[in-house]
């Protein structure tokens, strides 16, 4: 697999040129229009990114979270759910740095092969930065009203959370 | 809903770091977040630009047409509101097998570039269509075969079997991407 995702790229973007030159087209040309697209792309994202960073960060750098998990400790621990997950569980859908350098911090303490740092590696490939990626797909188009994206997303998100749970009790 | 999200973050987050007393923290929280999300913007704008340009290539020469038929039965299948040769679907299809291969960098390009196509398309401009939280919910279900900075992390902590994590993982994305779009296609059954 990793040999594989090795030579995706490369072979990709030989298909991609080659076609290309056999179909006669002006190949450099068409990669310099696509570009310029691309340089308007990054420019139409730029303001959402900053948004969400300077949100996320302060959220982050405020500690709340902790806070938040404290008040429902006696819960999650009559559910036998680890609180020391639960941080990243939250996190995930918000910020993919974040909840992977909580992760590292999972590893250090508890080690890749315990059951919290399986369970946080399986959480950590199994779902995506839902709100980051919704914010920045829909403002580069211009979408104001986002409809039930946020809720489907975020429903995927929870079932894959109690899904890497599960799978973490009955397979290792 | 973004609006109230971040509206919620912020204040929250200041809230309860002026209640906690955590003055020098938030601040230079604010003060560097700047740089954080330039940062950010900086290592994703030439990969953007760069496949962009490549995938143009695909777009004028046929390639993405061709690759678009070729998955089209499955991906109709989930997006009925596209018509049939559109090369948002090729945008799609892109995305989600650069994702699946674990490049996410290489997959936003595509991703917005599918958007851009589905914009096109696009009834009224400033609301979601059904074909695009379709494709968001695939998008962050996030179908990955090979998570590679996990697996990296992993060995870097010395685990004995550090891809033993790979098959789970796909279980749980499947889980996941499979409830999300069970979801998607209730909701939009019942609105008609």
């Amino acid at each position: 697999m990793n040999w594989l995702s090795k030579i995706v790229i490369p072979v990709f973007v030989i298909v991609v040129v080659f076609y290309g030159f056999k179909k006669k087209i002006n190949v450099y040309d068409s990669f310099l229009e696509g570009a310029k697209e691309g340089l308007k792309i990054t420019l139409s994202i730029f303001p959402a990114i900053m948004a969400m960073v300077f949100a996320i960060n302060i959220f982050l750098d405020s500690n709340f979270i902790y806070f938040f998990l404290n008040i429902f400790r006696g819960i999650l621990n009559s559910l036998n759910i680890p609180i020391e997950i639960m941080p990243m569980a939250l996190l995930r859908p918000v910020s993919g740095t974040a909840s992977l350098a909580i992760m590292n911090e999972i590893f250090r303490q508890y080690g890749p092969d315990s059951f919290l740092g399986r369970l946080a590696s399986i959480l950590q490939g199994c779902t995506d930065t839902t709100i980051y990626v919704l914010a920045l797909y829909f403002s580069s188009i211009g979408i104001k009203k986002i409809r039930y994206s946020l809720k489907v997303g975020l429903f995927a998100d929870l079932i894959g959370i109690i899904a890497a749970f599960i799978l973490t009790m009955l397979l290792f | 809903m973004v609006n109230y999200i971040w509206i919620f973050l912020i204040l929250i987050g200041l809230f309860f770091a002026l209640l906690t007393g955590n003055f020098d923290t938030i601040n230079n929280s604010i003060l560097t977040n700047g740089k954080k999300g330039l940062d950010i913007i900086i290592s994703i704008f030439p990969v953007i630009v760069l496949w962009t340009g490549i995938m143009k290539i695909a777009e004028d020469s046929g390639l993405l047409k061709k690759f678009a038929k070729f998955v089209e039965p499955l991906l109709s299948r989930l997006f009925p509101s596209i018509p049939k040769d559109n090369p948002a679907l090729g945008y799609i299809a892109s995305n989600i097998a650069a994702n699946m291969m674990g490049l996410g960098s290489a997959a936003t390009p595509f991703g917005l570039k599918a958007m851009k196509e589905l914009q096109d398309i696009n009834s009224k401009k400033d609301t979601a269509s059904e074909a695009m939280i379709t494709f968001l919910v695939l998008n962050t279900a996030g179908v990955t075969l090979v998570p590679t900075t996990v697996l990296a992390l992993r060995i870097a902590h010395n685990s004995a079997n550090p891809s033993e994590i790979i098959i789970p993982g796909i279980i749980a994305t499947f889980c996941s991407s499979f409830a999300g779009l069970l979801l998607d296609y209730i909701i939009r059954r019942r609105k008609r």
